[in-house]
């Protein structure tokens, strides 16, 4: 089963590459469902395109993503000369420090990269460069790339074909300002760069990667229903493949030597959700209704709460196809949140003595924004409209909740209060429609339903 | 919103009478504003119905459609407009001052004064934008021939409602409703502060009267009029229309003598309905004159004027007006000015005014406190120099969230950027202890330089988004060299006779 899926999407892989290399087409775009492979996809092609003798110039958005690629490439190209280009005050990371050398150098400044075939930088530093040109170019994350970024960054692959790669499904750019003056128009300066390239360019090839290899079987169903119900896609694992193994269940262990803090989620219920997230990969941590300021601090607790028992109960991570079967330690847990005070507080709570004596620390706590493109085994998500009054287009944004419950290999444990379901009822869509902008489905409405529905919250 | 106007307009709410939000005033007043009110027709695009203006308090200028719906009288109209406003700007264009030469710009002529339309409300602004864009296009001959002041007219509007209104920190073109929401939470939403005089209700109320009762009493049409640019349906159906109707019937006639006095008697009707929102609009202007103005406030109006100046200066040079559509590279451009302008507009409030610093205090962006220790001898090897990385700790009772590693930036020096080591609960007392490392902003030398450590004792404020990079600008294709993700070059745009060629009467 699992080798035929394999197969289709290395046919994808291939489509791909003949696409480019005909250079029937200026640009190619591939759409990718969290965790399909994407950067698998890049690396590969990168070295395909490398292997022509002409230059390939590569586009990240953070210099997290381009460092990831850069030591993805070097190990799996080590005979390709690549350049970082960086900007002046960047430091190289520590792994990727005893990559430099002859086939891998950091510039900030483009010629001194000229024996490098594959020159990696962000868009925000490619867009100051101010000459050479490229004739491959590979654009990550693009539907994360705002229209002018692009704009900045094309002069360097005018004449060139460009691979355009992303996951639609995400949360789009934004700007600081009210952009509606533009909106629906092909030269919105703020809509994503594959937007703009498809509107001004309606008949270049579109691929889609079929399989996510990271989603469970359990998860990839409904977040194919929830956020890409007319691109589906299945999960590449089956469902005998992966599980989580929670051990014994020890007392409940409150900080040090007291009995259990007021406002400390109830112990059972922590634990049952963890049973259900361990078997059916999917839990429902609810609270009882009410309107909460933004650090709820009930909610804040549970997902430290939920977090804390998991590392107590030393679950086991098991995945068959990949062979293998780990402890979820704190650093392949994350935390999810809507805003960045909520993940503080999160942060403090998992600060609390007991539980940095466990380690919990290391648990990686932040917004949907920083949790793109990541993975973890089990995650928490605080729900956007948890103990909300309002269902606000920040809150209700498809990719933001979608980015939550799309970055876990076993298991994610969503925490809400009651009531978001009627919350979603009671705001209706108040936002203008304007010409000539492509409306979006799901819609925040459809999504979240769909979400809380299989979730069996309320 | 933030959390303290959320609190602020709980407080307003309870207390009935609006509670400021910011110390200061972060908008620009001249001393001569040219207030202005327009009525549009309701059901048609673009149709003015009448305009209130002037700089003359006690003396408004009334400028009145006859039948919005008859286009020769519409441009008619437009051109007596542009009669009112353009003197106005002529004149402020007259006065300039020499700037020195810089690097990037040689020596150049500005405006010692900018002008300054005041509107009641955004939807004010956006009729002037609908009435900028019908008259910029228009021609003084071909088909339908208007005079030369009406696409003139068009510009300058353009340039108030288009170009400078949306920009951050911008004051030529005021919205009287965004600007007194800016200092003021009030009681009620947010939706009902774009009603002028329910507004100024909140803030100045009558005397004997609370601001809630006072902005109830203002809702009411038949009490007080509303403020434009539509007006209330009653007016429309009940004095309005027979009015308009009247005036056609005798100009169908042709007796002038019936016309002139259907035309006095609808002139007499609109001011009625105006003006109360004149002096409505007036007494605004004096509350929002009440506050000091911002420290910055001198150094934004200087750009305005600036901007005041290339805008005439391209004018006399016979640069084409503005485009119907931006190109992909104008449209860039134009974000990138936004989103910078934006930026400096909220740094610059938070520096001028610790109720907006509050804000981020709040949100955990910044936080405040007393100097502690300073380790002014501390220093750090790169290579072969050394160079001065004082310590210093700040005991606070903000709760601080920021992590280690944050950038931070004190009001008091804004060019010195320290960066957050550590934050621990203070040993003794309580809040926390914040250990920061300053990494600029302390001259050249291997020590850092007399005046620029903070002191032990000293009160100050840290936040992170006052030592965020400005970004600097990307380098974007001239527009002939539009890339082919958009769509490559545009072609040029040629004016042709038939545009203005429309259903006319």
């Amino acid at each position: 089963m699992s080798s035929q899926r394999s197969a289709e999407a290395r046919a994808v892989i291939e489509a791909v590459t003949d696409d480019l290399l005909s250079r029937a087409h200026r640009g190619v775009i591939v759409d990718s469902p969290p965790g399909a492979g994407k950067s698998t996809l890049v690396v590969e092609l990168a070295g395909r395109l490398a292997a022509t003798g002409e230059r390939v110039m590569i586009v990240a958005q953070t210099n997290e993503q381009v460092d990831d690629l850069v030591a993805r490439l070097a190990a799996a190209h080590p005979e390709v000369i690549l350049g970082r280009l960086t900007a002046g005050d960047y430091e190289v990371p520590e792994r990727l420090a005893p990559l430099r050398g002859p086939a891998l150098a950091f510039s900030s400044k483009l010629p001194e990269l000229a024996p490098a075939s594959i020159v990696l930088a962000t868009a925000a530093k490619w867009a100051l460069v101010k000459e050479g040109e490229f004739p491959w170019a590979i654009l990550d994350e693009a539907y994360q790339m705002r229209s002018d970024g692009l704009l900045a960054v094309a002069p360097r692959f005018a004449d060139g074909t460009a691979l355009f790669v992303g996951d639609p499904g995400q949360l789009d750019p934004f700007a600081t300002v009210e952009t509606d003056a533009w909106a629906g128009s092909p030269w919105d300066p703020s809509d994503s760069a594959v937007a703009v390239v498809r509107a001004h360019n309606p008949d270049l090839p579109v691929h889609r990667l079929p399989y996510s290899w990271r989603l469970p079987s359990t998860a990839a169903p409904l977040v194919a229903k929830a956020f890409y119900p007319f691109t589906p896609f299945d999960a590449g694992s089956d469902a005998d493949d992966r599980s989580l193994l929670l051990g014994s269940a020890p007392a409940q262990a409150g900080p040090a030597g007291q009995s259990a803090q007021p406002g400390e989620a109830d112990g059972s219920g922590i634990d049952q959700a963890l049973e259900l997230a361990a078997a059916e990969g999917w839990a429902w941590y609810g609270l009882p209704a009410a309107h909460t300021i933004r650090t709820d601090a009930e909610a804040v607790e549970a997902c430290a709460a939920l977090a804390d028992r998991l590392v107590q109960r030393e679950a086991a991570a098991v995945d068959r196809a990949a062979g293998y079967q780990r402890t979820v330690t704190p650093d392949r847990i994350a935390i999810g949140t809507a805003h960045r005070d909520q993940a503080a507080a999160v942060r403090a709570a998992l600060a609390r003595s007991d539980r940095a004596s466990r380690g919990l620390t290391e648990v990686t706590v932040d917004t949907a924004n920083r949790l793109q493109g990541r993975e973890y085994d089990v995650t928490i998500v605080l729900h956007p409209l948890s103990g909300r009054r309002d269902a606000t287009a920040f809150h209700l944004e498809t990719g933001r909740l979608c980015v939550l419950l799309s970055r876990h290999r076993h298991a994610c444990i969503v925490v809400g209060r009651a009531g978001i379901a009627d919350l979603l009822d009671a705001h209706p869509h108040a936002e203008p429609v304007r010409l000539g902008v492509a409306v979006k489905f799901p819609d925040g409405w459809a999504a979240h339903q769909a979400v809380l529905a299989h979730l069996g919250a309320s | 919103m933030s959390t303290l106007t959320a609190l602020a307009r709980a407080r307003a709410a309870h207390a009935g009478r609006a509670v400021p939000i910011a110390a200061v005033r972060h908008v620009h007043l001249t001393d001569r504003p040219f207030v202005l009110i327009p009525l549009m027709q309701a059901g048609e695009a673009a149709a003015p119905l009448a305009v209130m203006a002037g700089t003359d308090r006690s003396a408004p200028h009334l400028l009145v459609v006859g039948q919005p719906r008859n286009r020769d009288q519409r441009f008619a109209f437009l051109t007596d407009f542009a009669k009112l406003l353009i003197p106005y700007l002529d004149e402020l264009s007259t006065h300039t001052e020499t700037v020195e030469a810089t690097k990037n710009h040689e020596e150049w002529q500005r405006c010692t004064d900018a002008p300054q339309l005041i509107l009641p409300n955004p939807g004010g602004i956006d009729a002037l934008r609908l009435l900028g864009r019908s008259a910029r296009f228009r021609t003084v001959d071909g088909p339908y021939p208007v005079d030369p002041l009406v696409p003139l007219l068009g510009r300058h509007l353009t340039w108030f409602a288009e170009d400078r209104a949306p920009m951050p920190g911008s004051s030529v073109c005021l919205a009287l409703t965004t600007a007194l929401a800016q200092h003021w939470a009030t009681g009620q939403s947010a939706l009902e502060d774009q009603h002028l005089p329910a507004l100024l209700s909140w803030i100045d109320p009558p005397p004997g009267m609370d601001g809630a009762s006072a902005a109830l009493l203002a809702e009411d049409p038949d009490r007080v009029p509303p403020a434009g640019p539509t007006t209330d349906p009653a007016f429309d159906t009940g004095v309005l229309a027979p009015l308009v109707r009247a005036q056609e019937e005798a100009r169908a006639l042709d007796d002038l003598r019936a016309v002139a006095k259907a035309e006095e008697e609808l002139r007499a009707a609109l001011a009625a309905q105006m003006q109360p929102t004149w002096e409505t609009a007036w007494r605004a202007v004096d509350v929002l004159r009440g506050l000091p103005a911002a420290a910055s406030d001198e150094l934004r109006w200087q750009v305005d004027r600036g901007r005041f100046t290339d805008f005439v200066t391209g004018i006399a040079e016979g640069v084409p007006p503005q485009p119907k559509r931006p190109s992909a590279v104008s449209a860039a451009r134009r974000l990138a000015d936004l989103e910078s302008a934006q930026q400096s507009y909220d740094r610059s409030q938070a520096v001028d005014d610790p109720l907006i610093l509050a804000r981020y205090r709040v949100g955990g962006e910044a936080f405040a406190g007393r100097i502690t220790f300073v380790d002014a001898e501390r220093q750090e090897f790169k290579g072969k120099r050394a160079w001065p990385r004082p310590l210093v700790l700040l005991h606070t009772l903000d709760e601080v969230i920021l992590r280690p590693g944050a950038k931070v930036a004190s009001p008091a020096r804004v060019s010195q950027t320290a960066r957050l080591r550590a934050v621990r609960p203070h040993p003794t007392a309580a809040g926390f202890e914040v250990e920061l490392e300053l990494q600029s902003g302390m001259g050249r030398g291997k020590t850092p330089e007399g005046g620029s450590l903070p002191t032990v004792g000293e009160e100050r404020c840290y936040a992170t988004f006052l030592a965020e990079q400005r970004g600097t600008r990307p380098e974007l294709p001239d527009v002939d060299q539009t890339p082919w993700t958009h769509g490559g070059p545009p072609w040029p745009y040629v004016p042709r006779a038939e545009e203005q060629a429309e259903d006319w009467h």
